[in-house]
């Protein structure tokens, strides 16, 4: 298995090792201080009413390096990473997210993976956390509407779970639904026409590959419910739409599932969307990328064929048309 | 009105188009553009433009529901010219942070990418009504027909509308509450002209009866 290469980047522009150890752990003496404040004071409430917009401390996970990981990238900053993000559930400005994730339930939470299996599974979340070593695994990771951010991610490949339930040969496609219950998300819904829940899929051969990861944590630590928290896939080749939030089923089917970008507007988010600087979006043009945390004169990117990972994935496409199945 | 009261009122009105612009210089300096600075950059100027120019569009109404209002007209040149600074400071951040200055991919923009069409039609529609905004420029065209002209300026904001809409995804709302204040500005103009024609007839039989 080939590894992706390093992009071209200047060497000072690398967050090195020690440096994103030294702000992990800077961070978990700040975040230390504050649970010790907010006990004292005897209530969360009180630190939440003074910094509303703090994430909630996530929990620190166990892994292990990975062979996967990307290399020669700065990381995107904690903050941006998890104040940035689309979640259309919990309202469709970018900062929303942040502010109203915090009512998804995420304990008790189980998976269900059903369809074309010989043996359909519910698992805990807290089971599947153990079913495999979490790897740290760093991604680029490219939305659709141009912009971009390098992720540490934390968790296995999506294969080791499907295995799990013996998939039938009829199984061609997986589909993934996410948590939905108008009684937490309702609020935001008339911000769109959007049919919830939320579905994405893969074709079998994409789903089963290493580099799609089911992933559970960022940072070193669980992921923030504005990140997909307890879990969700993470295909860093696609743009990030692909990668559905807070799972809730897995389903394998022999036919090409309905994805809800899809459904909205097909001639803008193709069943593939591999990230293509070749295929523009109907509405701007996929060649360059802005990088978040960048200044603004300094935040343009060229974007790379497969998102960089053509070396990987790229012979899962061959033969194809990629501007056809864009 | 008098002169230190006007001078005062267009001083904050200087000092409140000039805020919005105020607060990116600011969140440059400071480093807090938020996280994609390239759209928070292209959304405030956008955004400020088609504001200021709904608030220009708002005078003419007020000033008929409110006769007393009326010196509110001194204002409308200065709002609409924000409006336009703020929609070419919008375009130059398109074409610098979003095409790179490149000519080709401006044109394959304009060309290709509806939503850009339209911002460009709204914009050069701008261009038009800021230079001929000068007293100068109205003698010599007469009022009918600098009147006649300067119409676009509906074109103009409903480009702006349409640009709005065409650029968020598909099913998404954002531009919703603007598009609502535009509508009712314009369809204020034919019913409130209707309204004090109905007002004056009534004066005028009550008169002779």
């Amino acid at each position: 298995m080939l590894i992706g290469k390093p992009a071209d980047i200047a060497s000072a522009e690398i967050t090195s090792l020690s440096d994103y150890r030294k702000f992990m752990s800077r961070r978990k003496l700040l975040k230390g201080a504050a649970l010790a404040g907010a006990a004292a004071l005897g209530a969360e409430r009180v630190a939440e009413f003074l910094s509303p917009q703090t994430v909630r401390a996530g929990t620190k996970l166990q892994t292990v390096p990975s062979q996967l990981t990307t290399t020669g990238e700065q990381l995107t900053s904690y903050t941006d990473a998890t104040t940035y993000n689309n979640y259309y559930e919990f309202g469709v400005d970018k900062d929303q997210p942040a502010k109203n994730a915090g009512r998804l339930p995420t304990r008790p939470w189980t998976v269900k993976i059903e369809g074309k299996v010989a043996k359909p599974l519910t698992f805990d979340i807290d089971a599947l956390l153990k079913l495999r070593p979490l790897e740290d695994r760093v991604y680029r990771h490219r939305c659709v509407e141009a912009w971009s951010m390098v992720i540490p991610w934390v968790g296995y490949s999506l294969s080791e779970l499907i295995k799990q339930c013996n998939p039938l040969s009829t199984a061609m496609y997986v589909q993934f639904l996410s948590y939905f219950d108008a009684k937490v998300e309702g609020a935001w819904m008339s911000q769109s026409s959007i049919s919830w829940p939320y579905s994405e899929g893969l074709r079998m051969d994409e789903a089963m590959h290493p580099l799609t990861l089911l992933t559970f944590g960022m940072y070193g630590e669980t992921l923030a419910n504005q990140n997909g928290a307890p879990m969700r896939v993470v295909v860093p080749w696609k743009y990030g739409f692909k990668s559905a939030k807070s799972i809730v089923t897995i389903r394998l089917t022999d036919k090409m599932p309905s994805t809800t970008w899809n459904d909205m507007a097909p001639g803008e988010y193709g069943f593939y969307s591999n990230v293509n600087p070749n295929v523009d979006h109907p509405r701007w043009s996929q060649k360059t990328e802005r990088r978040i945390g960048q200044p603004f004169y300094a935040q343009h990117k060229a974007t790379l064929m497969l998102n960089g990972y053509a070396d990987q994935v790229g012979s899962l496409y061959s033969g194809m048309d990629l501007k056809r199945n864009f | 009105m008098n002169r230190t009261t006007l001078i005062s009122l267009k001083t904050l009105a200087w000092l409140a188009c000039l805020a919005p612009l105020a607060w990116l210089v600011w969140g440059v300096v400071t480093n807090n553009l938020g996280a994609d600075q390239t759209h928070t950059i292209a959304f405030a100027t956008g955004r400020t433009a088609l504001r200021l120019l709904a608030i220009s569009l708002a005078i003419t109404p007020l000033r008929r529901l409110w006769p007393r209002l009326s010196w509110l007209v001194k204002f409308r040149r200065l709002i609409g010219l924000f409006a336009f600074f703020y929609a070419t400071l919008h375009l130059l951040c398109w074409a610098a942070l979003y095409a790179n200055l490149d000519p080709a991919a401006m044109a394959a923009d304009v060309v290709k990418r509806r939503y850009v069409t339209a911002g460009m039609l709204a914009w050069v529609l701008l261009v038009l009504l800021a230079a001929t905004s000068t007293q100068w420029a109205i003698r010599k065209l007469g009022g009918r027909r600098w009147n006649r002209l300067h119409s676009l300026v509906y074109v103009a904001v409903v480009a702006g509308i349409v640009h709005y809409w065409w650029q968020v995804k598909p099913g998404v709302r954002t531009p919703l509450a603007m598009t609502v204040v535009v509508a009712v500005l314009l369809v204020s103009r034919p019913v409130l002209a209707w309204w004090q024609k109905q007002k004056k007839a009534t004066a005028a039989v009550a008169k002779s009866g």
